[in-house]
């Protein structure tokens, strides 16, 4: 596990779903605990996530996904992350994510799910987490 | 290595000195103005326009960070999306921190990195300009001052002390009514500015960011005045000013870092926090107290 002085977050919405106010929300209560948030906004690419986190330096990737889709999403995105060398980027996962395919996602490598009707400050303690 | 800069990690300082020797060929260009006069967008078209010409665009956005949480939302780039994925393009934002050394000092940081990654075009973005932690002009070799139309009259740009550092203003969103009122206010403030130390004339140019108006012949005006500043000598002029600054900046740092250390580390400084924790000593008279007995060997 890594330490850091000030955690560094890209919140990101892959592919087509287009409400991003959760998104927005929890980008908004991760800078109220104290982290620095870049918020890249919908309709992103897996290329897009992968070149914003590599050239902001992020410590965390943290996706927004309602569309169903995070298992393709996030297999695919690991695989890039360890293609590219994002070894030390922790990739979690926010949304509707049915309950059953958490494990199967942190098989997969994802660090932190944090399905619906999870509270802030069980997103903002399970970030924090990450680096103690 | 940005992220080394941010964090004030020590092995940043040696790093940046390798890559200083390789740092000096980029244009860094200032873009500063209000939240929401499209900075952002801006950039993003310039961007295009810079890519067109074959050059390399590195792109600095600062944004605030929270003075109660620490935190940041950094979010300039959702407006660059369409340069994300082109190799010669590279977006950073940054966030303000509480930087020892002002923001200034880590912003020209991270140009000296780029800069000696070969970026041939350096962009900086920030909110506001005139305030002494953060000389948008010290660190740009041009800068752009961006305002929209039917913001107030003129006073507030002369009162904002904004007009001295500009080399080129942009009225954005300029499909507004009042855009030529702003422009013709401009150029008559611009008129009354003394220039004898530049020479140079800033232009008023109007733009619509979103669709790109105006934006190629902005990119080129910034291109001749970089050009203006070579063919008269100034750009080695402000070469010099900048690594004075910088120099100095850097020294204050060190020093300040250094005789700290050794403050602390005396017997006067444990008896005098001693004083003030008793209350037989004020703050105030302790730190002139501390200061009056250093000793400087030359």
């Amino acid at each position: 596990m890594k330490t850091k002085n000030k955690i560094r977050v890209l919140i990101a919405k892959p592919g087509l779903d287009g409400h991003d106010k959760g998104a927005k929300i929890v980008a908004l209560a991760l800078r109220d605990a104290g982290m620095e948030v870049i918020y890249s906004g919908l309709h992103q690419t897996l290329d897009q996530i992968m070149q914003t986190a590599t050239q902001e330096a992020v410590d965390v990737i943290g996706l927004s996904i309602m569309s169903g889709a995070h298992l393709p999403i996030c297999e695919k995105l690991i695989g890039m992350m360890k293609e590219q060398g994002l070894t030390d980027v922790y990739l979690t996962v926010g949304g509707v994510i049915p309950h059953q395919d958490i494990p199967k996602l942190k098989e997969m490598g994802v660090a932190e799910v944090f399905p619906g009707g999870i509270s802030f400050e069980g997103i903002t303690t399970g970030m924090n987490k990450l680096f103690e | 290595m940005i992220r080394l800069i941010e964090d004030n990690d020590p092995s940043a300082f040696e790093l940046l000195k390798q890559l200083y020797p390789h740092a000096g060929g980029a244009f860094i260009i200032g873009i500063t103005g209000s939240p929401g006069v499209g900075k952002s967008t801006l950039i993003d078209a310039m961007i295009t326009e810079f890519r067109k010409l074959g050059k390399k665009v590195a792109v600095i956005a600062v944004d605030p960070s929270s003075p109660v949480s620490g935190g940041a939302i950094l979010g300039d780039r959702i407006r660059m999306q369409r340069h994300a994925t082109d190799t010669g393009v590279f977006i950073r934002s940054m966030a303000s921190r509480g930087q020892k050394g002002g923001l200034s000092r880590a912003t020209k940081d991270a140009v000296i990195v780029l800069d000696a990654m070969g970026y041939d075009v350096i962009i900086i973005e920030t909110v506001g300009a005139g305030q002494a932690e953060f000389d948008i002009a010290g660190l740009a070799h041009s800068v752009g001052i961006v305002s929209i139309p039917g913001t107030g009259d003129g006073i507030q740009a002369v009162k904002a002390g904004i007009l001295e550092t500009g080399d080129i203003f942009i009225v954005n969103k300029s499909d507004k009514p009042d855009a030529d009122a702003a422009c013709h206010e401009l150029v008559m403030m611009l008129g009354m500015r003394n220039l004898s130390e530049t020479q140079w004339t800033p232009g008023v140019l109007k733009t619509i960011a979103r669709n790109g108006t105006g934006v190629d012949k902005l990119a080129q005006s910034f291109l001749s005045h970089f050009n203006f500043m070579k063919k008269n000598g100034l750009i080695d002029l402000k070469r010099k000013k900048m690594e004075q600054m910088y120099f100095q900046s850097i020294l204050k740092d060190l020093t300040l870092e250094k005789i700290l250390a050794l403050m602390k580390e005396s017997t006067n400084f444990k008896e005098t926090s001693k004083k003030i924790e008793s209350g037989s000593m004020n703050p105030l008279s302790a730190a002139e107290l501390m200061v009056k007995t250093l000793k400087v060997t030359r």
